[in-house]
């Protein structure tokens, strides 16, 4: 009840970091934010059991492997997460991924087009896609869950025609196959972590000093190098893994680095956390899913933030999508189809962004999108049969929006 | 114990023959009202009586149907929330509008960020929050970085007054900002609010509270029925007056003389 309000120094005395992370984290679980711990725990729980359970789990092939797969489907959950914020969602973001492959794989194999003008125009489809899907539900005040169920349907038939009634079209430019199956040059990669966890942490620094010499609390000095130390750590020895040789015959075929979707992804982890935190863009986009009628009140253009919304994350689709075309080196009627929405959205949910809207990260997305392909990856390996795989990642989710309803409605109580 | 006792200026705000429907239901008739500078204007009625939807379309959240909306003299058109908030006008809503996801800082900015190119320039947000927060003399907020769902009603109530104030603003109204509160937190947002008046803002409080009402304000305008019974100085007329302009409109010769029309000012 004091005077805190009055300014002080950043550092808070002789409190521990650790005490200090803690009891921060803990508020804004009070708060209804669970923040991403749940997911790396689990993320961490589920690679010791099955490094123990499967030793050829924490393979460098294999590790390999977990990114490829689940590249496309957490690129389009990392596109759920704006609708997500906004309370609303995309049921058709897997059948847009499908839709805008379809294009790519027409445009390239069928038209001769450049990788990059196909690309465009998956791209272009995709921001098609979600202006008409964002403008039905703003304008006309069709519920999200209704208006992108029909357009499930819609495209699912829209994939069948762009493809002649369902034959294969493959991809074989080589620019295109080479993102879900090439790896960036081992020095490339061990450049890329340097300067991205030295970039991560001169950000941090500068924030530090900044709110220091403003006289505003912030972090501790020892707790930002803690958590710089932990990311440096964990990324240090992703990579260093990646950089050992996988092939079973090197003399013959080297294969080593980083898949070229894991730099993919993180440049755009980039651009978007930066978007949703550091933008009034993004501020607006978790005010319009904290209470829209504030967020109206203050003057914001709620339609079009919705709008842009939807067109992010049927972008973000399409370049799932081609993504997908990629790994597969083809496109055929049912990219997209079967569980890669369900993924998506489960992917993000268990990541820690909330069904409710209001609440979510980018980082979510690819945390609970490799919690997902961990589970399939690791249980394949295991021998279970599909069947046990979907009903595991069934329960997984299911626990995840158990823990977003239940800390919801904590702080809705906590008043 | 007005600050406006030596200064006799034009109302800051004043509305001539507002009438404002919701479909085939009217709900204002004819309102006339105005608010001074250094002064803190009560707008009581009973449940109903169209307080809350008189204040919206002061704010330009309900365009008004027929009538004047005069800002310091001058004829102004308020199309929307930004037109109000231009003209230095802030309402503190009775569903307060905070979004429980964001912080103070964030709430307090939110629509209007502070920015250094296109980066949200946080720093400076931090600061001008923090000093709103110090020169209201509210010492109950923790930190500013605190997320509104994490305060209590009357800390959000701060927060929300904290907000309208924080852009220089001529007119501060406030809807029923009391409701939910115990009688500390009562007394807290009642101090704040007097405060404001002797900054020299005009300020207008919806109150159901009579001891509220007579506690603060300088002038009282009762709404009845969506007809404004009477706007008058609150030194001039007693509780019981006011209680009978709220529930029948008239009280003798002051209020609505035939249930139409609006009544004369005292
Ligand atoms: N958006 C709206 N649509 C339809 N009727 C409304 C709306 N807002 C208020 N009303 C009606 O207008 C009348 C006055 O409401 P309100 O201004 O909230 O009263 P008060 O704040 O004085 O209690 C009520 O009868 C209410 O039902
Ligand atoms: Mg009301």
């Amino acid at each position: 009840m004091s005077a805190v309000i009055t300014k002080r120094p950043a550092e808070e005395g002789t409190e521990s970091p650790v005490r200090e992370m803690v009891g921060g984290y803990l508020a804004r679980v009070r708060g209804g934010d669970m923040g991403a711990l749940p997911a790396v725990s689990a993320l961490v729980a589920l690679c010791l059991f099955f490094w123990v359970a499967q030793p050829v789990f924490m393979s460098t092939s294999n590790l390999a492997n977990l990114f490829t797969q689940g590249a496309a489907g957490i690129v389009i959950a990392m596109g759920l997460v704006f609708v997500l914020l906004l309370g609303e969602i995309d049921l058709s973001a897997g059948f847009t991924s499908g839709v805008c492959a379809a294009i790519l794989a027409v445009t390239l194999t069928q038209q001769g087009w450049p990788w990059y003008a196909a690309v465009g125009a998956a791209l272009l489809t995709g921001a098609l896609i979600g202006t008409l899907l964002g403008t039905i539900v703003v304008k006309i005040g069709i519920p999200s869950f209704v208006v992108t169920l029909a357009a499930f349907l819609a495209l699912q038939g829209v994939a069948l025609k762009i493809m002649d009634n369902g034959t294969n079209v493959s991809v074989n430019d080589k620019t295109i196959v080479a993102i879900a199956n090439d790896n960036v040059p081992i020095t490339l990669g061990w450049v890329i972590f340097v300067v991205g966890i030295l970039g991560f942490a001169a950000v941090q620094f500068k924030q530090f000093s900044t709110r220091r010499r403003r006289g505003l609390t912030g972090q501790s000095l020892a707790g930002l190098v803690v958590k710089i130390a932990a990311l440096a750590a964990v990324c240090g020895f992703v990579v260093y893994v990646l950089s050992m040789e996988r092939s079973r015959n090197p003399a013959f075929a080297s294969l080593k680095g980083m898949p070229i979707v894991v730099p993919l992804i993180l440049v755009l982890l980039v651009v978007f956390t930066f978007v949703l935190n550091r933008t009034s863009f993004g501020r607006h986009i978790y005010a319009v899913g904290g209470n829209q009628e504030a967020a109206r009140r203050a003057g914001i253009n709620v339609d079009r933030i919705k709008i842009t919304a939807f067109v992010l994350c049927s972008a973000m689709a399409a370049i799932g999508g081609i993504i997908a075309a990629s790994r597969a080196n083809s496109v055929d009627p049912n990219t997209g189809g079967s569980d890669v929405l369900l993924k998506a959205v489960g992917a993000a949910v268990i990541g820690g962004t909330s069904l409710f809207g209001g609440r979510g990260r980018m980082l979510d997305a690819i945390l609970g999108g490799l919690v997902i392909a961990v589970i399939d990856n690791g249980m394949g390996l295991m021998g279970y049969s599909a069947g046990t795989k979907f009903i595991v990642t069934g329960l997984v989710l299911l626990l995840a929006a158990g823990v977003d309803a239940l800390s919801r409605r904590r702080s809705l109580t906590t008043r | 114990m007005t600050a406006s006792e030596n200064q006799v200026p034009g109302p800051v705000i004043e509305l001539r023959g507002i009438d404002k429907s919701f479909g085939p239901v009217q709900v204002l008739h004819g309102v006339d009202f105005e608010a001074h500078v250094g002064e803190v204007t009560a707008l009581v009625g009973d449940n109903g009586a169209g307080k809350s939807t008189l204040v919206k379309c002061i704010g330009g959240i309900h365009p008004i149907d027929a009538g004047d909306y005069l800002f310091e003299g001058r004829p102004v058109h308020v199309g929307g929330p930004r037109d109000a908030a231009d003209l230095g006008v802030e309402i503190v809503y009775q569903d307060l509008a905070l979004a429980d996801n964001l912080d103070i800082v964030q709430n307090m900015f939110l629509g209007r960020e502070k920015k250094s190119g296109i980066v949200l320039d946080e720093y400076t947000m931090e600061e001008l929050a923090a000093e709103t927060l110090a020169g209201l003399s509210v010492r109950t907020v923790k930190s500013v970085r605190q997320q509104v769902s994490s305060l209590s009603g009357g800390q959000r109530q701060t927060v929300a007054i904290a907000k309208a104030v924080l852009w220089n603003s001529k007119v501060v109204i406030l809807d029923e900002p009391t409701a939910a509160l115990g009688v500390a937190q009562t007394q807290q947002v009642l101090e704040l609010v007097r405060r404001l008046a002797d900054k020299g803002l005009a300020v207008v409080l919806i109150s159901h509270n009579m001891n509220d009402v007579f506690a603060v304000s300088d002038r009282i305008a009762a709404l009845y029925l969506g007809r404004m019974a009477a706007q008058v100085k609150t030194r001039d007329v007693t509780h019981a007056q006011v209680v009978e302009l709220i529930t029948a409109g008239r009280s003798g010769d002051l209020g609505l003389q035939q249930a139409n029309g609006n009544g004369a000012k005292a």
